[in-house]
């Protein structure tokens, strides 16, 4: 298939769209749970989403998507409770808490998903691929669904932008100046819930964790500003997502969570690695340079200081008391040293050993670094 | 004897779920109680890739090779989430939550394409299939046992043998980290291998009940024992108990109801966990609910007494030494009036004169307290 026909395809771009607008919610909500070091609460919220699908499907008696995500939405919600119930109430760690949730809703959710499947009946062969995701078994109205909840959930965000910027970064003075914290972080935790279950069928219960926290992960190491990182998560999410739903389109069968997943995971480690200021890649050249540069001055002050101590601006130093004092071999500091203008090599008969001493700049140099030294203490 | 019990498919099941509840609950406690119980979760999904790996590389799909191998994977996990959070760029829950779901995923990508060679499908990684274990037998002194059974049985035994070798040190690097790591015990290593037993354990309960059911073996018991106890051993003993009644209850339920039999054994053990959230002796909510209405009834009885000590030798204590004037000076609804001039006749910190009420010793003995204690 060439590559024009495959965009034209009317699966394909449905399933592209889709990803698309998960990856927007994902990201821009994301934002929020990470800087809020919420992170796994979506992994919980997830899970416990899946026995809200079966419910759904139940009640509805088909795989009507409305009532699946209905289902899920509420059910999510119940977990979201539960864990701020067993957070309050009991002296378990919150992780705990998120633990429990996670692994008991889920395991209703399976325990309702084989009796489904047990059950038999028609439209109920489409559920597992709740778990993993299926994005091909997308339908273009469930476009219209999965948007309609992607708009009303960006609307909220944009209006309480303030309250949601502040309660991010300092919760308590916004509790002092009197703002309904609690009200705000229910809402939060509510979007996350509805962005959860618009990733339901590309991304499925098992990985939506990943598309909450990858893209703003990623997108924090670029900027410092909550605008830029919301605006960048969302595209990270929208790349992480389109590039997963198309390769998973292209090859048959492969389902899609995994392939979103990484792509977003292959994004993350670009970033934490390439970010200018906090890439570690330049980090750690940084760090190195430094290094270097520190053994040079050392050098400098040390022959700086055996002049002085010797009353003789171009006192020559033995090589190996150099070495002495630094307890390594200094000679490929020195010649680099030498190369930029700063020391010398010198013989000073009758001794045969190589010498070294400072030029005229390097004694300048020298001297501007001591002062420096001293003004810092 | 042995063998009826070997041939007994009902026994066969439930004994795999419980020896799976016992080696996950043992491990369990301890990292309930440092705060790892997301790792655990990270753990059990990373060893997918570990068994998925192993599997290529010798072509095994069980015995020691595989535990070992695929419980590193989970250790991995760890230690690569530990370093991603050291860097500074990501916080330690976000790390978690990076690094799982990626080995997690290139583990069920590879299972999507190489899955029918390793008779592994994507959802079985998620359930596991413990109600066909006794299918997979393995001969021991002349009797067909469950593989499932020898291998989470072995680590069972491996992990209380580990807990009650190192009780002392794990009791103390765990809610003494500090004082472990002044004394010498290495609360870092003790740590590290409670991760290796439960990597390697949920390696061998894989087979059985899968990767995130495995969690709330390892998470739940542990969790509903700690609503139900102070004492570390007796939370142990509970947490044990939990996950065999557990194993046998959902057993017997997912029979009734058709369902898979691992996940209706991970739901019961929420089931316990609601039941002692809610009716623990001592940190249940209905427990904490009526301690709190207890303490809500003395303070009123208390605010009573002080209010009369205040006013008792004034002119105003004709108007201010009356049930009315609780009722609107104090705000206090007429029936909660009621309830706690009852109560203070009760318990004799009052006396009845006409309209007027009047402290007793005793009760003007509490008023002082509170102003002066």
């Amino acid at each position: 298939m060439n590559w024009l026909a495959f965009l034209q395809d009317y699966t394909v771009q449905t399933v592209v769209t889709g990803a698309a607008i998960l990856g927007m919610i994902s990201g821009v909500l994301g934002t929020f749970a990470v800087l809020r070091k919420q992170s796994l609460l979506g992994d919980a919220l997830s899970h416990a989403a899946l026995p809200g699908i079966c419910l759904g499907f139940l009640w509805a008696g088909s795989r009507s998507l409305i009532s699946l995500l209905t289902g899920a939405f509420l059910v999510g919600s119940l977990g979201a409770l539960a864990i701020l119930l067993i957070t309050r109430q009991s002296r378990l760690k919150p992780d705990a808490a998120l633990g429990i949730v996670l692994s008991v809703f889920f395991a209703v959710g399976l325990v309702l998903l084989t009796y489904i499947q047990a059950q038999g009946g028609a439209g109920q062969a489409g559920l597992s691929s709740f778990l993993f995701g299926q994005a091909a078994a997308m339908q273009r109205e469930d476009l219209w669904l999965m948007g309609g909840i992607t708009l009303v959930t960006l609307s909220v965000i944009f209006a309480l932008w303030k309250e949601l910027k502040l309660i991010s970064f300092d919760p308590g003075f916004a509790l002092a100046i009197g703002m309904p914290v609690l009200a705000l972080e229910v809402a939060l935790t509510l979007m996350v819930a509805l962005a959860i279950v618009v990733g339901l069928q590309t991304v499925g219960v098992v990985l939506m964790t990943a598309m909450l926290i990858a893209p703003a992960v990623a997108a924090r190491q670029w900027v410092q500003r909550l605008e830029g990182m919301v605006l960048l998560s969302a595209l990270f999410g929208v790349i992480s997502g389109v590039t997963g739903a198309t390769i998973s389109a292209a090859a048959q069968g492969l389902a899609t969570g995994p392939i979103v997943v990484l792509s977003a995971t292959t994004i993350v480690l670009i970033s934490i690695s390439f970010a200018p200021q906090r890439g570690l890649v330049w980090a750690s050249l940084n760090a190195l340079s430094q290094r270097r540069s520190l053994r040079g001055r050392q050098v400098l002050l040390t022959l700086y200081g055996l002049s002085l101590a010797h009353d003789d601006p171009a006192y020559p130093s033995e090589k190996g008391m150099i070495d002495a004092y630094h307890n390594t071999k200094s000679l490929s500091t020195l010649r680099k040293l030498e190369r930029q203008g700063l020391t010398r090599a010198v013989q000073h008969p009758p001794e045969p050993t190589p010498h070294w001493e400072l030029t005229v700049e390097g004694l300048a140099a020298a001297e501007t670094l001591a002062a420096e030294l001293k003004g810092a203490e | 004897m042995l063998s009826d019990l070997l041939t007994n498919v009902d026994f066969l099941i439930i004994f795999t779920g419980a020896l799976v509840g016992i080696a996950a609950a043992l491990p369990g406690v301890f990292l309930v109680l440092r705060g790892a119980s997301m790792l655990t979760d990270a753990i059990s999904h990373s060893i997918v890739l570990g068994i998925v790996l192993v599997w290529f590389a010798t072509g095994m799909r069980d015995g020691v090779i595989m535990t070992l191998g695929a419980g590193a994977a989970g250790l991995l996990c760890v230690a690569l989430t530990e370093a991603l959070a050291r860097t500074g760029r990501v916080k330690m829950d976000a790390a978690i939550g990076l690094v799982f779901p990626a080995l997690f995923s290139i583990g069920v990508l590879l299972i999507n394409v190489f899955g029918r060679d390793i008779h592994l499908d994507q959802q079985s990684v998620l359930l596991g299939e413990i109600g066909l274990v006794w299918l997979n037998t393995v001969n021991i002194g002349g009797y067909d046992v469950p593989q499932a059974i020898v291998a989470v049985g072995a680590l069972a035994l491996l992990n209380s043998t580990f807990v009650a070798l190192f009780y002392k040190e794990l009791k103390l690097a765990t809610f003494d980290t500090a004082l472990a790591h002044a004394l010498g015990f290495m609360p870092g290593l003790i740590f590290y291998v409670l991760l290796a037993l439960t990597s390697v354990t949920a390696v061998a309960s894989f087979d059985a009940v899968g990767a995130v059911m495995f969690v709330a073996f390892v998470i739940v018991p542990p969790s509903t024992a700690l609503l139900l106890s102070d004492r570390l051993h007796r939370v142990i003993a509970i947490a044990v108990c939990v996950a065999i009644a557990s194993a046998i209850s959902g057993y017997w339920l997912a029979l009734m109801l058709n369902s898979s039999i691992g996940a209706m054994m991970a739901s019961m053990t929420g089931a316990f966990f609601t039941l002692a959230f809610l009716m623990g002796p001592r940190h249940g909510m209905i427990a904490l609910a009526i301690a709190r209405r207890g303490q809500r009834r003395d303070n009123d009885c208390r605010a009573l007494a002080v209010h009369l000590h205040h006013h008792e030798d004034g002119y105003e204590a004709v108007t201010e030494c009356t049930s009315d004037a609780l009722h609107s000076h104090l705000r206090w609804s007429l029936p909660r009036t009621r309830r706690v001039v009852l109560q203070s006749l009760d318990r004799e910190l009052i006396l009845r004169q006409g309209t007027l009420l009047e402290l007793t010793q005793k009760g003007r003995a509490m008023a002082r307290e509170v102003i002066a204690p």
